[in-house]
This record gives structure tokens, C-alpha cells and sequence, in this order.
């Protein structure tokens, strides 16, 4: 008794010393600036202040931000459902030819840079674009239309990993029972569903409304969200303040939707049980054409900014030409940038290697430690803490990150305002969640008892891991891998505080080109946009390639 | 009536259809097993009737009327699956009140009805309680009751009792059976087990690759056997034809006339001193009440026999004596009377 006690307990502490690393990390990087900056808003000169908090948050222009970002993101959320779930059923339920390919297409706007995705936008609507003449430039219908681009991955990986695995026997007995299609997709589909699709609404709402680099190159001056609010309450008008009271009303409702998506994604894990292939899905038979049209508009929507913006990127005054990608070489039309676009990327290269390795260190470090199942109820409680702390970089705003980076990362010992880590650091910080997110669940699918029969079998601690761990996590290491490299490249919200202005990484460097008027400064951000599009689109094509449902589980 | 007609269906991946021209009839009130082993299209030709496959050929039709067209929601029968797919949300009298709040039936209506069936099924009391909760037994009652509650035409049940264990599965064919027979329900039942099709169907199929191999009343199947194979999956320990099947026929006194051939139940040759056919133990094996032996006989090659428990039990290489009993004998394709009935 006392013996199994005493291993109990040598366990868990060989457990806590695992996690010590990350959540050091987390501590020093995340806690501790996140935790600065919500300090600046509630102390005024030293005394403790929560008035000065209201006050601000009842400013004219504070309570316009709150509500354009609440209307804009609820829309946004509930476009991509509808749209999002029809699409869910063609592509995860229906056996038609390509849908592989059009699964994995569906999923790359979600990892597109948000940069690209605001230029390929304002290609797509601006007066001279294709759909110039309903003058929706500058408009919130396209900052929404961004926003569900974005997320429809989002609703159709989840949804899709639950509805994939749902038998469809459980539907056919309620058809045989007299129920009619309507009525089985309304008692038994749905409900069935329901966990997955709140789940997926809360994290798309969350995205929308921490959603920064489509809004700011999309909505200009005029259309500000609490994020982008942030970013130009600290850069533009150096109101502090005020940029700390928005961080802390926007971590809060960050938790609070954080908590909402845990628990019902708890819930979605016990109903799971999955059923193989035949029994999910079917041949698409003509009356699926309502969806099957919804779908094919889907993709078009989708389709439609990537193509004009490679078009554009290839055209100056009309005729085609490759003058905007050789510009690519230069700092600018009037040497306006620091730096070429070319070394701008291969800065973006370099911390985005940086970036993923420290990501990758860490991510596997927490998913080993929370992806164990202890036995004592206080351990798993105290894991269920540890996991839901290292989802909040999901939630919490770059921007903040960044910003708090700023605030109290620069003082001894913690100077690090020159230091050349000081980005990729932030970056891992922003990539640690969906890592510990793709190599959790797989940890935890691994059944204990294989890892017994191997041992019963004669197997050292080491040889058990190699033989049974290692040939099931490869897939989804290498899968996190190309996940936080393409965040990484992509990061914008943490970078636009942090990066050295004569180090400038290939995202903030478009936004300097996007704010720039005249149109070869804009042609210029078109090629620039499509070459970082590709490369983040091949780093990520690994988790396609590799077929493994890690957004499923976001 | 159901009426099954040269129905075939074809999966897109597969080269071989999954159910092959098959005909069947089952009459009203009628519990028909259809017996195969695993994918021999059992499964497939019951989801067909059911509408949930589209047919390449032939016709389901029932009470005369053809039911091409017809979707799976309006043919008024009712399924139940292997794993009972009861629905999670909802509680065991929600699961069992599931179709009558489809129908609109008033809620005093609904509860009193479920109640009912409840008690028919062996579960009363059990309206409140989670479906999560309960046991692989209780979940296919609970389905049992869900189906009945329709008053289906017809109730389609995919291996309803495979996933349980043996016990179980004895215990609850038999109740299957009597509250099939109490509430007059007609059934096609698919099953690759044939204790459960005899204890529960009157009337018995034999699939094998998509091909109706016989049909038939159960006695029907059981006497005759259409060849070799369905009399090994029937339970036949021994199947012997030509010179091998006369010699035993002989034996026993049945003549000479062996048709396609004979199958032996374990029981047919028993160890006895004074029996016509001799042979030498290959193995034995001691089973509660008797001991199953594998014996190389002359002149008919390895049987299955047993021998007393009582008597000294013979062991590996001694020399036996076997005496046949036809009774507990087939001969393949023959509708008649067991071989050895004068």
C-alpha cells in the first residue's frame, strides 16, 4: 500500500518535473506579459484603479469597437456555420470522387497568412477587381466575407470529425421507425452533432474576434475590432490605457468562450464512437443536389480571392508581366522599405525555423504530460488545468502577447527588447496550443494495454516507445511540425510589436506595402502575398499529406 | 407477404454483387432467419428489403404492392441492428417513444404505450434511466421495444443477439422468440449463427456469396441440407459423399442409395464393441457428459464420433468400434425423411 502510494507519488512528480520546462516558458512568456499589461490598465500611477477600466470601456469610440466586433463576429460565425455544415455533409459524408483534395482544399485558407488573405480580398473587391462595381472596399461585408473564408475549416474539420465517425445506421433506424429525412436530421442528426457545431461556433467566434491582420488591411481606418483597436491605441495614439483595459475585457471573454468550447468538446469525446467507412458514408444520389450546389459555391468563394490575386500579382497596367515578383528584389517603389521583400523572407525563414523547434520542444513536452491518465481524481484535475493553460495563447490576442512583450520584457534581467529570440518566442507562444492540440489526442488514442503487451513481451521503457509510440506519432509530429511552421510565417498580430525595424518579417512587410498608396507598391504586396501563401501552403501541405484530422480537435 | 424477387444489389467497389438474384417469401406472421456466414450479403439483402440499398435488379413487393420508389421512412417496417443504435440524447422511454412522438401521439398516449412495452421486453421500471448506463443485453431489448412500437408490418433485425455473450444470447433468442410470437410480428431476422436461427425463426434461409443456397421451413433446412457446405454451417460435424457416405449407410442399415451425400452430427457414430465399423483414434478430447473423438475409419477416411464417459474413455491410437445411428443423420438435398426412420 504505502510502496504503491510512494510510485504514485514518485509519478506524479516525475510528471510535474516534465511540465516544469513549459510551464517556465509559459510563465516568463505568456503569464508574466499578459499579466503586465492587464496590470497597466488596472493601476493609474500606482493605485489600484478599477473605475479608470469603466471609464474607458464607456468612451464613444471604445463602445463603437466593442460593438463592431461583437455584430461583425456573431455574423461571421453564423455565416460559417450555415454555409460550413452542408459543406460538412458533401465532403465528409457523401462518397464523391476528389473529395480528398477538396477536403484539403478547404482546410488551406486556414492557414494562410492573415495578410494574404486581407490583400487577396481588397484584390477581389477594390474598384478595379472583379467585383469593383458593388464598391464593397472598406466595407464590413468584406472584413465578414474575410473572416468566413478564414473559418470555414474550422467548422468543417470539426463538425466533419464528428459526423465522419457517426454511424449511419443510427439514422437509418430512425428512417425505418417513419421518421422522414427532415425528421431524422432534426432528432437524431443534429443532436448528435450539436456538440461539435457549438464547439466549432465558439472557436470561429473567437478567431473572428481576435481576428487582426484581415481587418486592418481591410478596414482602413474606419471598421477598428478590439484587436486592431489595441494595435493602434499602442502604435497610433500610445493610449495605453486604454489598449489595457480592451486586453483584459477581450481575455475575458476569451476564457469564458475558451471554458464553453472545452467542456463541450469533453462532451463530444464521450459520444464518439466511431464507425468504420461503410457504415458513414454513401454515393451522392440526386436529391443531395441543394447541398451539393451550396458546396460547389462554397469552393468557388473560396477560389475566387486566391485566383484574382495570382492574376493581379501578374499584371501591371493591364498587360501581363512579371515586373511586381522581379520587384521583389528592391526595397520599393522609392526605396520605401527598410529592406527588400526578398530579405524580408528569408528573415520570415529563419524565425519561422526558430520558431517551430522551440514550438515543437515545448509542444511535445506538454502533450506527454497531459495526455497521461492518472488514476488520483486531484492529478486529473490538475491536468485538466495544465491543458485548458496552455490553450490560452489560442485565445488570447497576438497582439496583446506582443504587447505585453513590450511592457515588461524590458527590464534586467529580462531585457529582451534586442534580443533576436524575442519574435520567435513570441511566435512559439502562438503555435504552442494547436501543437499540444494535433500530438494530445494521439497520445492519448495510443491504448495503455499496447504499451503493456509490448512490454510483457520483453520490451525495455525505451524499445516501447519506438515500437509503439513513436510509429503512431510520427504522422502527427511531422503534421505539428508543418502546423507551427505555417503559423509562424504567417504570425502578424505579435510580430508588428516585436520585430526589429531593420529585421522585418515578410508579413509586416506587406502590411508596410498594403498602407503605401500607388499601385506598384500594391503589385508589389500581390507577389509578395502569393510567394508567402505558397510557401506556407507547402509547409502545410505535410499535414495533408499525411492525412491526420488534427484540426478536428482544435 | 413479403415478396423478394431476382433481387440483385452491387456495391461501386466491388466486383462481385453483394446479393445475387435472390427470391424469397415470407408470409405474415412468419419469423424467417436468413443464415450465412459474414459477408455473405445477409446483411445487405435485409437493408435492401428496408430500402436502404438501391437495387440493380428485381423487385421487393409487399401484400402485392411493389415498393420501388417507395422511401425508407413510408414502407411502415421497423429495424434493429446489431449494436441496437439507440439514439444517446435521449432516455430509454424517449428511445422507446421515439416513433410515436413522429406519429404525434399524445404524451399520456406515448408513456402509457412505453410502459407497455417495456414490460413485454423484460425491462419495466427502465423508462428513466440513460441509455449509456445499460448493459449489451438491456440496450437490445430497449431496441426490441423501440422497433415493436411502430406495430411495424415487418421487423428487420441485423444479428440482433451477436454482440452479446453465449448466456446471454441463448436467454434472450428465447425471449425474442416468444415475444415475436405475442405480439404476431412478422421478422426477417440475419443472423451467421445457427442456434439463434433455430430457436427463434419458423422458417430459414441459407445465404452464401450473395446466393440464396436453400430455403425453407426450419425442420426443411435442418433434414436436408443443400450440399456439403450449408451442412457444415448448419452443424454437421462430418459431411461424406460417394463411397465413403454408402459405407457408413450401410452400416447403419440405410440402404445404399447416398444421393449428393450424407452429414453426421457427432452423435451419429457413438463407440459401442459390437460396431460394424472399425477405425483407430486419432484424438480425443473429454467434453461434459461425453468424449469427442476424430477417428480414421476403413474405408471411409477421419470422422467425428463420441464415447462413454463412463467406460473406460479410448485414448489416441487405440482401435474402436463405431455404431452408426441414421437418425441423428442427412442426406444432402433430400427433402425426405432422415435416412435411418423406417
Amino acid at each position: 500500500m504505502s510502496r504503491q502510494t510512494s510510485t504514485r507519488w514518485s509519478s506524479g512528480l516525475g510528471l510535474l518535473a516534465l511540465a516544469a520546462v513549459p510551464l517556465a516558458v509559459l510563465g516568463v512568456f505568456f503569464v508574466l506579459p499578459v499579466a503586465g499589461m492587464v496590470g497597466r490598465g488596472f493601476f493609474t500611477s500606482g493605485s489600484f484603479d478599477p473605475v479608470g477600466v469603466l471609464e474607458i470601456l464607456g468612451r464613444g469610440q471604445v463602445r463603437r469597437v466593442l460593438w463592431f466586433t461583437l455584430w461583425a463576429s456573431t455574423a461571421a460565425t453564423a455565416v460559417t456555420v450555415v454555409l460550413g455544415v452542408p459543406v460538412t455533409f458533401v465532403l465528409h459524408r457523401l462518397r464523391l470522387p476528389g473529395r480528398r483534395v477538396l477536403r484539403a482544399f478547404v482546410v488551406m485558407p486556414f492557414v494562410m497568412p492573415t495578410v494574404v488573405v486581407g490583400v487577396a480580398f481588397r484584390t477581389l473587391v477594390a474598384s478595379s477587381g472583379p467585383l469593383g462595381r458593388w464598391h464593397l472596399d472598406g466595407t464590413p461585408v468584406a472584413i465578414i466575407a474575410a473572416m468566413v473564408f478564414f473559418n470555414l475549416a474550422v467548422v468543417v474539420r470539426t463538425v466533419g470529425a464528428l459526423w465522419g465517425g457517426l454511424d449511419r445506421r443510427r439514422e437509418e433506424a430512425a428512417a425505418a421507425l417513419g421518421a422522414s429525412p427532415v425528421q431524422v436530421l432534426r432528432t437524431v442528426t443534429l443532436p448528435a452533432l450539436m456538440p461539435g457545431i457549438v464547439s466549432a461556433a465558439s472557436v470561429v467566434f473567437l478567431f473572428c474576434a481576435s481576428s487582426f491582420g484581415v481587418v486592418l488591411t481591410l478596414g482602413g481606418l474606419r471598421y477598428s475590432t478590439v484587436e486592431t483597436e489595441i494595435y493602434l491605441l499602442t502604435t497610433q495614439f500610445l493610449d495605453l490605457r486604454a489598449a489595457s483595459a480592451l486586453s483584459v475585457l477581450q481575455l475575458v471573454v476569451v476564457c469564458a468562450l475558451l471554458y464553453v468550447a472545452q467542456r463541450t468538446r469533453t462532451a463530444q469525446e464521450q459520444v464518439l464512437d466511431r464507425a468504420g467507412h461503410r457504415h458513414t458514408t454513401r454515393r451522392p444520389c440526386a436529391r443531395d443536389w441543394p447541398v451539393l450546389s451550396v458546396t460547389a459555391g462554397v469552393l468557388a468563394f473560396l477560389a475566387a480571392p486566391l485566383v484574382t490575386l495570382v492574376a493581379r500579382s501578374l499584371q501591371v497596367d493591364g498587360g501581363w508581366s512579371l515586373q511586381s515578383y522581379r520587384a521583389l528584389t528592391t526595397t520599393g517603389p522609392g526605396g520605401a522599405l527598410l529592406v527588400t521583400a526578398s530579405q524580408a523572407l528569408a528573415n520570415s525563414w529563419r524565425v519561422a525555423v526558430d520558431a517551430t523547434l522551440l514550438a515543437m520542444l515545448l509542444g511535445v513536452l506538454v502533450s506527454v504530460v497531459v495526455s497521461r491518465r492518472p488514476r488520483a481524481p486531484l492529478e486529473r484535475r490538475g491536468l485538466a488545468v495544465l491543458d485548458a493553460l496552455f490553450m490560452l495563447p489560442l485565445g488570447v490576442s497576438a497582439v496583446t502577447v506582443g504587447f505585453g512583450f513590450l511592457v515588461t520584457l524590458d527590464r534586467p534581467p529580462l531585457d529582451l527588447r534586442s534580443s533576436v529570440l524575442l519574435v520567435p518566442i513570441a511566435q512559439a507562444m502562438v503555435a504552442l496550443p494547436l501543437v499540444v492540440r494535433t500530438l494530445s489526442p494521439v497520445l492519448r488514442s495510443v491504448d495503455p494495454r499496447q504499451r503493456q503487451a509490448a512490454a510483457s513481451l520483453g520490451a525495455s521503457p525505451l524499445r516501447v516507445l519506438v515500437t509503439v509510440d513513436l510509429p503512431t506519432l510520427w504522422r502527427p509530429l511531422l503534421a505539428a511540425t508543418g502546423f507551427a511552421f505555417a503559423v509562424s510565417l504567417g504570425e502578424f498580430g505579435a510580430t508588428s510589436f516585436l520585430v526589429r525595424p531593420d529585421r522585418p518579417t515578410l508579413p509586416v512587410v506587406i502590411y508596410q506595402l498594403v498602407s503605401r498608396p500607388g499601385e506598384q507598391s500594391f503589385g508589389m504586396a500581390m507577389a509578395a502575398s502569393v510567394v508567402l501563401g505558397t510557401v506556407t501552403v507547402a509547409a502545410m501541405g505535410l499535414v495533408e499529406r499525411v492525412r491526420i484530422g488534427s484540426l478536428g480537435t482544435l | 407477404m413479403l415478396t423478394v424477387r431476382d433481387l440483385t444489389v452491387r456495391f461501386d467497389d466491388a466486383d462481385t454483387a453483394a446479393v445475387d438474384h435472390v427470391s424469397l417469401d415470407l408470409p405474415a406472421g412468419d419469423v424467417l432467419a436468413v443464415l450465412g456466414p459474414s459477408g455473405s450479403g445477409k446483411s445487405t439483402l435485409l437493408r435492401a428489403v428496408a430500402g436502404l440499398e438501391p437495387l440493380q435488379t428485381g423487385s421487393v413487393a409487399y401484400d402485392g404492392h411493389d415498393l420501388a420508389g417507395c422511401p425508407t421512412h413510408k414502407r411502415g417496417f421497423a429495424l434493429m441492428f446489431q449494436d441496437g443504435q439507440l439514439f444517446p440524447h435521449q432516455t430509454v422511454a424517449g428511445n422507446v417513444g421515439y416513433a410515436l412522438r413522429l406519429r404525434r401521439a399524445r404524451s399520456a398516449e406515448v408513456a402509457h404505450k412505453v410502459e407497455e412495452l417495456l414490460e413485454l421486453v423484460g425491462l419495466p421500471g427502465f423508462g428513466a434511466r440513460n441509455t449509456t448506463a445499460l448493459s449489451g443485453g438491456e440496450r437490445q431489448r430497449v431496441a426490441l421495444a423501440r422497433a415493436l412500437a411502430v406495430e411495424p408490418r415487418l421487423l428487420l433485425l441485423d444479428e440482433p443477439l451477436s454482440a452479446l455473450d453465449r448466456g446471454l444470447r441463448e436467454r434472450l433468442a428465447h425471449d425474442l422468440r416468444d415475444i415475436l410470437v405475442a405480439a404476431g410480428t412478422t421478422a426477417l431476422l440475419v443472423t451467421h449463427d445457427q442456434e439463434e436461427a433455430f430457436a427463434v425463426a419458423d422458417r430459414m434461409a441459407l445465404m452464401r456469396s450473395g446466393r440464396l443456397v436453400q430455403a425453407g421451413t426450419v425442420g426443411q433446412v435442418w433434414r436436408a441440407p443443400a450440399d456439403p457446405e450449408a451442412a457444415r454451417f448448419l452443424g454437421y460435424a462430418t459431411v461424406l459423399v460417394g463411397a465413403a457416405a454408402a459405407r457408413v449407410l450401410e452400416a447403419g442399415g440405410g440402404g445404399s442409395d447416398v444421393g449428393q451425400g450424407l452429414a453426421l452430427r457427432r452423435s451419429a457414430l457413438r463407440v459401442g464393441p459390437a460396431g460394424p465399423l472399425h477405425g483407430r483414434v486419432l484424438a480425443a478430447r473429454i467434453t461434459p457428459g461425453a468424449v469427442r473423438l476424430s477417428v480414421d475409419v476403413e474405408g471411409v477416411g477421419e470422422v467425428h464420433a463420441v464415447g462413454d464417459l463412463e467406460a473406460a474413455p479410448p485414448a489416441v491410437g487405440n482401435d474402436v468400434h463405431l455404431v452408426p445411428d441414421l437418425t441423428r443423420a442427412a442426406r444432402l438435398g433430400d427433402p425426405g425423411p432422415a435416412p435411418g426412420t423406417p
